[in-house]
């Protein structure tokens, strides 16, 4: 156990790794500078600026720097917020994400599964159709639609809703809805079709023919062992509705990650846009490794060895 | 799970009967036929060029005259939306197609082999697995350009990894067969083994997952268009109009809603047929569904 949590650390330490060393070169290479603006500077004071930032260095050079600044837990400051550092503008923005991205994965989970066992459970009747069709409506709506319509009814309309202010617990209603959407809806599909096949098999027919009722054999036998895909989806799920969605962030005027994520980039904010993708991969990796742990749970036959 | 039946029982008659049998993806289908044929006849049947201004209509509710309505340059949405079709669909399925033929390849190298060839092109599927793909595409798009090319490069190389997942895990099944071990006893060459003898033969999966594909690509195209990235005016896929509408919904919610409706139609379609070729192609999940 202890040899293959160990053994799984480097291999997330490796992945992490990699994924930070290709965001910083795909962004080097992408066109525009950090200070680019309407004017082009004068050289002296770009090279200045530059030289300032250590951006006239070999990229090598630069990356090496950035990863001993990591060591020591430095993340260095934003380019485009002056003088902020990042690990501030994180730590500011993560909890409005993170508490609107647990609100959306316990939708997901807590709609999502049940609807999906639901609808294997009653296959082929009008409850199946119907929560089929709901599924494949929720995957097909672009999220921004979803999150535009959310507050034209709610907010505007019927005005229960605080439309696009951060203030309270009351305003991460409407963003959680449109963030849980998208994977309840995944959730509900694989588990009907995990399940579908699940319940083909023999072990269901044994239990079927134990006399067992109906709903224990769906609920207690079937769906544990339908459970697996649904685990491994959870992993990466998780890291990106915790660290938020942009197109959500932008609608609700929510103070975060998820926004930082893209304008970031688009400000060619270096700083902050490895500090962005270093919390992404920490958050991705951790959950990776805690739904390797829960397969064990779900299923004893599971052996977590090197 | 390893099937000791040849993945080729998906009998093409009887999968046909299969598919025909469920209504909502065969209604799909003949939804997807017409908004193809809309793309392809576009600028022969549309009422007005996708670029003509007139401002003194702009802004218009849906009328007799402007179906969907006008925009804030007086253009006709409903024509508008028309060419869309051409751009949303030539982006979603080119770009699923060229991630496909990249995944297979890569994917088939990797599971016929096995061994060190796995294993190193694995690694280099687990670093693209691992990006987000909204950010691999932002910074593919920066790179390549705001164009079609552009675009079409940097959905391809954040989608590819998918198909090469999925590929490989068909070859490490299929290479076990005993068709395969038939055809190495004859002499094939492994080209030969790979792409005459298996690849034929993973055609339903492969065909269901390129089904998947082209909505999801569609919106991430769309999600482009949303930060600015997309196509650039006057073309405008359908992405590109439901941006333009988001920003003017409070005051015009037509500009959005039609926009929005139709790749909402779209999606829905594409998604309704994947499930229907799923349930027709693959034979374990027909067990289930009689079952």
């Amino acid at each position: 156990m202890l040899r293959y949590a160990l053994r799984r650390s480097i291999d997330a330490a490796v992945t992490l790794a990699l994924l930070v060393a290709m965001t910083f070169f795909l962004l080097r290479l992408a066109p525009g500078g950090p200070f680019d603006g309407e004017k082009a500077w004068p050289p002296a004071v770009k090279a200045n600026i530059d030289k300032h930032y250590g951006l006239d260095q070999p990229l090598p050079k630069q990356f090496v720097h950035w990863m001993g600044d990591l060591i020591r837990l430095d993340l260095n400051e934003s380019f485009h917020y002056e003088g902020l550092p990042v690990r501030q503008i994180i730590a500011e923005a993560l909890p409005p994400s993170a508490w609107v991205g647990f609100w959306a994965l316990l939708l997901s989970v807590g709609i999502g599964l049940p609807l999906g066992a639901l609808a294997a459970w009653k296959r082929n009747t009008w409850v199946d159709f119907s929560a089929t069709f709901a599924a494949i409506s929720g995957v097909s709506l672009p999220t921004y639609l979803v999150a535009s319509l959310l507050v034209l009814v709610f907010s505007l309309k019927l005005g229960w809703l605080p439309p696009a202010l951060w203030e309270g617990p009351s305003s991460a209603i409407l963003p959680a809805l449109s963030l849980a959407l998208r994977p309840l809806c995944l959730i509900a599909r694989l588990t009907r079709s995990t399940m579908l096949e699940a319940m083909a098999s023999d072990y269901v027919r044994t239990a079927m023919a134990k006399g067992l009722s109906d709903p224990v054999v769906v609920f207690k036998h079937a769906l544990r062992n339908s459970l697996i895909p649904v685990v491994t989806l959870l992993g990466p799920m998780t890291a990106s509705l915790v660290t938020g969605s942009f197109v959500v962030e932008v609608v609700f005027q929510i103070p975060g990650v998820g926004k930082h994520f893209v304008t970031a980039v688009l400000n060619r904010d270096y700083p902050l846009v490895m500090g962005t993708t270093l919390l992404y991969g920490l958050i991705l990796v951790s959950c990776n490794l805690a739904v390797d742990l829960a397969y064990a749970w779900v299923d004893p036959r599971i052996r977590l060895e090197g | 799970m390893i099937r000791d039946v040849l993945p080729a029982a998906v009998n093409l008659r009887s999968a046909i009967r299969r598919f025909t049998r469920h209504r909502g993806a065969l209604v799909c289908l003949v939804l997807l036929c017409a908004f193809a044929v809309i793309a392809l006849l576009a600028p022969w049947i549309a009422p007005f060029p996708f670029d003509e201004q007139d401002i003194a209509s702009r802004l218009q509710e849906p009328s007799a005259v402007h179906w969907m309505g006008t925009d804030s340059l007086g253009r006709d949405l409903f024509s508008r939306l028309m060419f869309g079709a051409r751009l949303s669909l030539a982006v979603g399925i080119t770009t699923a197609l060229s991630a496909l033929v990249l995944g297979t390849i890569t994917g088939s190298l990797a599971g016929y082999f096995g061994g060190l060839a796995d294993r190193v092109l694995m690694r280099l599927v687990d670093v693209f697995y691992i990006f987000p793909v909204l950010l691999m595409a932002i910074l593919l798009t920066l790179i390549a350009g705001r164009g079609f090319v552009g675009i079409f490069l940097a959905l391809t190389l954040a989608t590819w990894v998918f198909q090469a997942r999925l590929v490989r895990s068909l070859y490490l099944q299929a290479r076990e067969l005993p068709y395969v071990e038939g055809a190495r006893a004859v002499g094939a060459s492994h080209f030969s083994i790979m792409y005459r003898h298996i690849l034929p033969n993973l055609w339903g999966p492969i065909l269901v997952s390129l089904t998947y594909q082209i909505p999801t690509n569609i919106l991430a195209e769309s999600f482009l268009s949303f930060i600015g990235l997309g196509l650039q005016p006057p073309l405008s896929s359908w992405g590109t109009l439901a941006n333009e509408g988001f920003r003017a919904m409070r005051s015009y919610p037509h500009l959005m809603l039609f926009p929005g409706g139709v790749l909402f139609i779209a999606m829905l379609a594409f998604n309704f047929v994947g499930d229907g070729l799923r349930e027709a192609l693959d034979p374990t999940s027909k067990q289930g569904f009689t079952g």
